[in-house]
């Protein structure tokens, strides 16, 4: 495919997808120590343990995201980067008890423990979300001078909805469903997010090829 | 005090500001002094001193519900209703030989049963190390041959226990975290895992809140996974003390009967064993429609003060 027959997804689009990224990503974060805790308990190395590797797989989301965007950057890829995510998200929802069980019986000590199941569970996911970020700043910019805007843009909104995420699984979604629910909830708003940019890809490339073949028809 | 008054003096501010003085000077009406403060990663740990009364003090500004405390002139007298009504499982088991306590605070608890029964092997899970050092330090908790604290999250040291096979004849839960028992200390899954604990004859004995709403999602967990227990409430304590056992709960007769044997060796520590088989209770006083809490759906800290 040549890059220049592709349509850009619009701005609006790109931006409002980071925001349900954002929000996924605090989701499922929110949601890991109350997951874990069975097996390590509800002390403050859980936590530690879940963060460091959030921040780990989001620093290589993004390192990767960055590179694979300078090889022809198109919505087909971003749309997979969420389709991926939802998919490797699932063992979270249906695997947690058979990932942590073998860890716990392993691992004597729960501050390494912890460490290991956040990384059997959350590192593929999460680097994988991690990869959105640089990914659409590649997708909005058009030209050099407001790279710099479209970033922060991007960033604002994606860490609007990391603090929506955050505050609504604390506050009210543990409230009201069960953990995994909520999981299924986030895996199906990422499949969805997914669908849409391939759908408006779609949708715009066959208006595209329509219109050209008009013009030289 | 300064530094307060330089706030600006909005509503709210002035509101916190009488609050702070008013507890400030209640304080300083009781003489009461602060003789120690460790600040720990789970929470603050103040040791008040008040005459002869020493106290642990967790959530200061809480008000006064987690704490224990010690009458130095007078050691072996429970100062708290709650902590002697958790010794009315020995109604159902008069002679633990095993016995699990998770958490220790001042270590007025497992500190009894180790008087009472000094041959019994007591196993005490604290997650907090910085309890542990007060606790021997400024109550008096040592470790023995046969009482020994792990630093460990409960859930973590019961699973652990399970796996060995282990097995004890009298548990007390006493986990409390910031504002309440920590939400996987809730569960219909933690209660599955204590009972794989419990000795044939053994004994359960929770400490909780008797707080509105939560409290019916509490109660029909128990109910869930232990079918009855004994509900132990007294009009002198905020707290329930939930007592159950995995075989079907005595009569009361029986619970007379043993209250009458061991009455006059607990009478030192200030439990008064004869009054408490009237108190326990089986009757169903909470809505039996709440949801259980599990490991899927434990908003407990949520619940409590709806």
């Amino acid at each position: 495919m040549n890059q220049a027959k592709i349509q850009g997804i619009p701005s609006t689009v790109v931006i409002a997808m980071a925001f349900v990224s954002g929000f996924c990503i605090m989701t499922i974060e929110m949601l890991g120590a109350r997951i874990m805790a069975p097996y390590f308990g509800g002390s403050q190395y859980v936590w530690g343990s879940l963060i460091t590797i959030f921040m780990l797989a989001l620093a290589l989301g993004y390192l990767l995201g960055g590179r694979l965007s300078m090889r022809n950057p198109n919505p087909v890829t971003y749309a997979m980067f969420f389709i991926a995510a939802a998919v490797f998200a699932l063992p979270i929802i249906l695997f947690a008890d058979v990932i942590m069980r073998p860890i716990f019986l392993t691992i004597e000590d729960p501050r390494y423990g912890s460490l290991f199941a956040s990384i059997a569970m959350y590192f593929v996911p999460t680097c994988i979300l991690g990869m959105i970020s640089p990914y659409s700043v590649r997708l909005l910019v058009k030209s050099q001078e407001h790279s710099g805007h479209m970033a922060g843009q991007l960033y604002f909104v994606s860490t609007m909805g990391s603090a929506a995420g955050t505050l609504g699984t604390s506050f009210y979604f543990v409230l009201y469903f069960e953990v995994n629910q909520i999981l299924w909830g986030s895996v199906a708003a990422l499949i969805s997010a997914g669908c849409i940019i391939l759908l408006i890809n779609y949708l715009l490339n066959s208006e595209a090829s329509r219109s050209q073949a008009q013009n030289y028809g | 005090m300064d530094r307060k008054v330089r706030y600006l003096p909005s509503a709210k501010s002035l509101a916190l500001l009488t609050c702070l003085v008013f507890s400030f000077s209640a304080v300083m009406q009781t003489a009461a002094e602060t003789i120690h403060r460790e600040r720990s990663i789970y929470r603050d740990i103040t040791v008040v001193q008040n005459g002869n009364r020493r106290c642990l003090v967790f959530n200061v500004h809480r008000g006064d519900r987690n704490q224990t405390c010690v009458e130095m002139n007078d050691r072996d007298r429970l100062v708290f209703s709650y902590t002697r009504m958790s010794f009315a499982g020995l109604l159902l088991q008069p002679q633990p030989k095993t016995i699990l306590v998770a958490g220790l605070g001042g270590g007025s608890i497992p500190m009894t049963l180790n008087n009472l029964f000094p041959e019994a092997e007591i196993d005490v899970v604290e997650i907090d190390q910085a309890v542990v050092n007060v606790a021997k330090e400024f109550f008096f908790f040592e470790e023995n041959d046969n009482m020994k604290v792990t630093v460990s999250d409960a859930r973590v040291f019961i699973k652990r226990a399970a796996l060995r096979g282990r097995k004890y004849d009298y548990i007390v839960l006493d986990a409390f975290g910031g504002d309440y028992i920590p939400e996987h200390l809730l569960t219909r899954e933690f209660l599955s895992e204590v009972r794989t604990i419990m000795a044939a004859d053994g004994v359960l004995v929770a400490n909780t809140f008797s707080t509105s709403r939560f409290y019916d999602h509490e109660s029909v967990t128990y109910q869930h996974v232990f079918n009855e227990f004994f509900n132990f409430k007294l009009p002198s304590s905020g707290n329930r003390i939930i007592i159950t056992q995995l075989s079907s709960l005595p009569p009361r007769g029986e619970l007379v009967t043993r209250a009458q044997n061991a009455a006059d060796r607990l009478k030192r520590y200030g439990v008064p064993l004869l009054e408490y088989p009237a108190r326990l209770s089986t009757r169903i006083d909470w809505d039996m429609s709440r949801r259980v809490l599990t490991d899927q759906y434990s908003p407990a800290n949520l619940l409590r003060d709806n």
